[in-house]
């Protein structure tokens, strides 16, 4: 129980046998999600604290779901304007939550590296999940975009080694971009990066994955393609000339579809812009795992949870 | 005061000497091993330091400091910031414009002139704004600065690049009158929109927007060419990266009069320090790769880059004690600016005490045409003067800067060693590492 460490910051935190034990946990933690009663007695007593500095309900959902299913006593505190706007900050806001005895803080926060201040600046006891920083990680989504992958290409069992995964879109403002390429290359897949050299990284090069500028090269090699959200007000920063140029060149469509090697499949991180990055028919087709994706999330952050939480001060077992 | 006497120092860490200073000037210095006492005026001498195993040089001149009156007392004043110059070695100090109100008028220069003089213990050269509220507009009105009590010589919107070419190049010809300096902060804004470290690899795995090299290089090298066109002085603030090396180097090769600074922190600190995500390490322009430390380092041994520069910067605790993006830029660095140049240059035998000397006091009282400072350590030269001891000390401690901000990178860390004195216009500033 002990494999991980006391907090999830980055996924390039995990090395291979943690990264797989998630994996064979969140597994376990899926059938159980099946049952009618879908709740384990894991973390009673325990309290989780969802910390949004951001919006995202369907993360906050994800999180709150999982820390329930395990039975934990989950509070959730949203915090818009952080202390950047001039809000309640960061430090006072933490100061908090370790006087109401927080086991876990699960973080969501509009700037890089916040969720490592609250894990290193003495603030606070608990563990701390990050739930999306910036533009820097999404360690959860990565893990469950890992699990989606395992279950669809590898047979829900070991690594994937030897899977070509094309993320598509916006990796200069991604987390979930850069969580992945971390993740995936730690498990033996091959990732290929597709966006206009404006969304690419100054310094991507010492990434472990490959870059191109071109879709449809990419795609007849993939077994998976992960389209990321792409925000309309990059425009304003030049990114792209336009929305209308950007979803000619990388959005996903109907004939690019059929470029796909006929058992790969489409993710989403969600939420989408439909007609943007993807178009609806492609959303809404048999290769699309996007729903998918949601429900393996509650599964995996129930999974983490369980073992960054799980050990000691629980009573293990059900009864 | 009566007569002073050091005792035993060695002047440029060469053969140790007895130092009689009277009435603010250098008297006499005679080898301390051939001396007695009675080389020395058995009568008036009020004080006696002891100086023996340290080492003598000119007190130290900074170009660049930030002591944030008025406006955020909170954060330093004129006061506390004389305290950590004089524990820092440094007998002048040149306060940055960025205040509030900032420093464009010759109502405000001559106030932070005066509460220099009141505090007393280092000569505090108020920089004069090139633009109205720093605002990159319209030119603020040098020449009153210029002949006010104040006597402003170096003018700087730092904190803030003078963008606008036409009016950069308007500054550049018109502080020729008085002979003036413009002391650009080069950065583009353009290129560093919410720039928050050295855009590169690291940044890009960060998640932290970047602040390109070329946005300093290419702002270097626009003025560099106008100083040649319009025949004007130039200094450039805090260089930061190999690029601006190349830039002022190939500058001075051609006979441009352009003088240039680099920091401590960036003579010794790399980007990697960032992945610890704590606002200690943000400062700007931010820190760089070791292949610039090094390109810096190199510059500064031929004389590419003419000074060292503290860019003291105070912040109360609240700005750092946050996430990385909400913290405000900026170091303290006055108390600590000669251990680490001792730590970067001497100890590596990069260059000798004379060199180092010359780097942080001579040559930046010259840029900053301040009298009485930067006088080598000879009979006739006024009184202002540091003694170095390099006894090893213990890690930094926070309670050891005197300065009313404790943001400081270099805490926990071991310093090669500390001021133990330090005359200011003969008087005594900082006696056996303390405030006299």
């Amino acid at each position: 129980m002990q494999m991980l460490g006391k907090h999830l910051l980055s996924a390039g935190d995990l090395d291979r046998a943690q990264a797989l034990m998630i994996l064979d946990t969140t597994a376990e933690l899926a059938s159980v999600t099946e049952r009618s009663v879908k709740k384990l007695p894991t973390l009673r007593g325990r309290t989780v604290v969802n910390l949004f500095f951001e919006d995202s309900t369907r993360t906050r959902l994800s999180f709150e779901l999982a820390a329930k299913r395990l039975s934990a006593d989950v509070i959730t505190f949203s915090a818009k304007g952080s202390s950047v706007s001039k809000g309640e900050s960061l430090k006072d806001t933490a100061l908090t939550l370790e006087a109401m005895g927080a086991d876990a803080v699960i973080v969501r926060h509009g700037a890089s590296g916040a969720p490592y201040r609250l894990a290193t600046a003495g603030w606070i006891d608990g563990s701390v999940i990050n739930a999306g920083d910036g533009t820097h990680e999404h360690p959860t989504q990565a893990l469950l975009d890992a699990y989606t992958l395992r279950s669809h290409i590898c047979g829900g069992q070991g690594d994937l080694q030897g899977v070509h995964v094309v993320i598509v879109g916006d990796v200069l403002h991604s987390r979930v971009a850069r969580s992945n390429v971390l993740l995936l290359h730690t498990l033996g897949a091959e990732v290929t990066l597709v966006a206009p050299p404006t969304l690419i990284p100054v310094g991507v090069e010492s990434w472990p994955c490959s870059v191109s500028y071109h879709l449809d090269d990419a795609l007849m090699q993939a077994d998976a393609v992960m389209m990321l959200r792409v925000q309309a007000e990059r425009m304003a920063g030049s990114y792209f000339p336009s929305t209308l140029e950007y979803s000619r060149l990388y959005g996903l469509d109907a004939p690019r579809l059929e470029l796909l090697k006929d058992r790969a499949i489409v993710m989403h991180p969600g939420p989408m812009n439909r007609g943007l990055e993807i178009s609806a028919d492609v959303a809404d087709s048999s290769r699309a795992v996007i729903v998918e994706q949601v429900a393996n999330g509650v599964n995996v952050r129930m999974a983490c949870l369980y073992l960054l939480l799980g050990g000691a001060g629980s009573q293990a077992g059900g009864d | 005061m009566g007569a002073v006497v050091l005792r035993g120092g060695a002047p440029y860490g060469l053969d140790p000497h007895d130092i009689v200073i009277d009435d603010g000037v250098i008297t006499a210095m005679t080898p301390s091993n051939q001396s007695g006492s009675n080389a020395l005026p058995a009568e008036g001498v009020e004080l006696e330091l002891d100086a023996s195993g340290c080492t003598v040089i000119p007190g130290l001149v900074d170009l660049h400091t930030h002591l944030r009156e008025p406006g955020r007392e909170d954060a330093e004043t004129i006061a506390t910031g004389s305290q950590a110059a004089a524990m820092g070695g440094f007998t002048c100090v040149h306060a940055m414009a960025n205040t509030s109100p900032v420093a464009d008028t010759a109502g405000v220069v001559e106030q932070v002139w005066r509460r220099g003089v009141e505090a007393g213990i280092v000569d505090v050269r108020p920089v004069g704004a090139v633009t109205v509220g720093l605002k990159g507009e319209q030119l603020a009105e040098l020449g009153a600065m210029a002949s006010s009590a104040a006597s402003v010589r170096v003018f700087s919107d730092d904190g803030l690049c003078v963008h606008d070419p036409l009016l950069m190049r308007r500054a550049l010809e018109y502080v020729k009158t008085f002979d003036g300096v413009v002391a650009q902060h080069a950065q583009d804004p353009r290129l560093t929109e919410a720039a928050q470290m050295n855009e590169g690899a690291l940044s890009a795995r960060l998640g932290l927007a970047g602040w390109p090299a070329v946005a300093e290089e290419a702002i270097i090298a626009r003025d560099v060419l106008l100083a040649e066109h319009v025949g004007s002085r130039l200094h450039v603030c805090h260089v930061s990266t190999a690029g601006s090396v190349e830039v002022i180097r190939w500058a001075k090769t051609r006979g441009i009069p352009v003088t240039a600074e680099v920091t401590p922190h960036h003579l010794l600190l790399t980007e990697e320090l960032v992945e610890s995500f704590d606002p200690i390490y943000k400062v700007n322009p931010p820190l760089r790769r070791a292949e610039d430390v090094h390109a810096l380092r190199e510059a500064v041994v031929e004389g590419t880059i003419d000074i060292i520069a503290t860019d003291h910067a105070p912040h109360p605790r609240e700005d750092k004690d946050c996430e990385w993006a909400a913290a405000a830029m900026g170091m303290v660095g006055l108390e600590t600016a000669l251990g680490i140049a001792v730590e970067v240059f001497i100890e590596s035998g990069l260059l000798t005490w004379r060199d180092l000397a010359d780097r942080m006091s001579t040559i930046p009282a010259r840029i900053g045409q301040v009298a009485d400072q930067g006088m080598p350590i000879a009979p006739g030269s006024a009184a202002n003067i540091t003694v170095w001891d390099p006894s090893p000390q213990g890690p930094l401690e926070v309670d050891a800067l005197v300065g009313k901000s404790g943001n400081s990178p270099y805490l926990g860390r071991q310093m090669p060693g500390t001021v133990r004195h330090v005359l200011f216009r003969g008087r005594p500033s900082v006696v056996d590492g303390a405030l006299a």
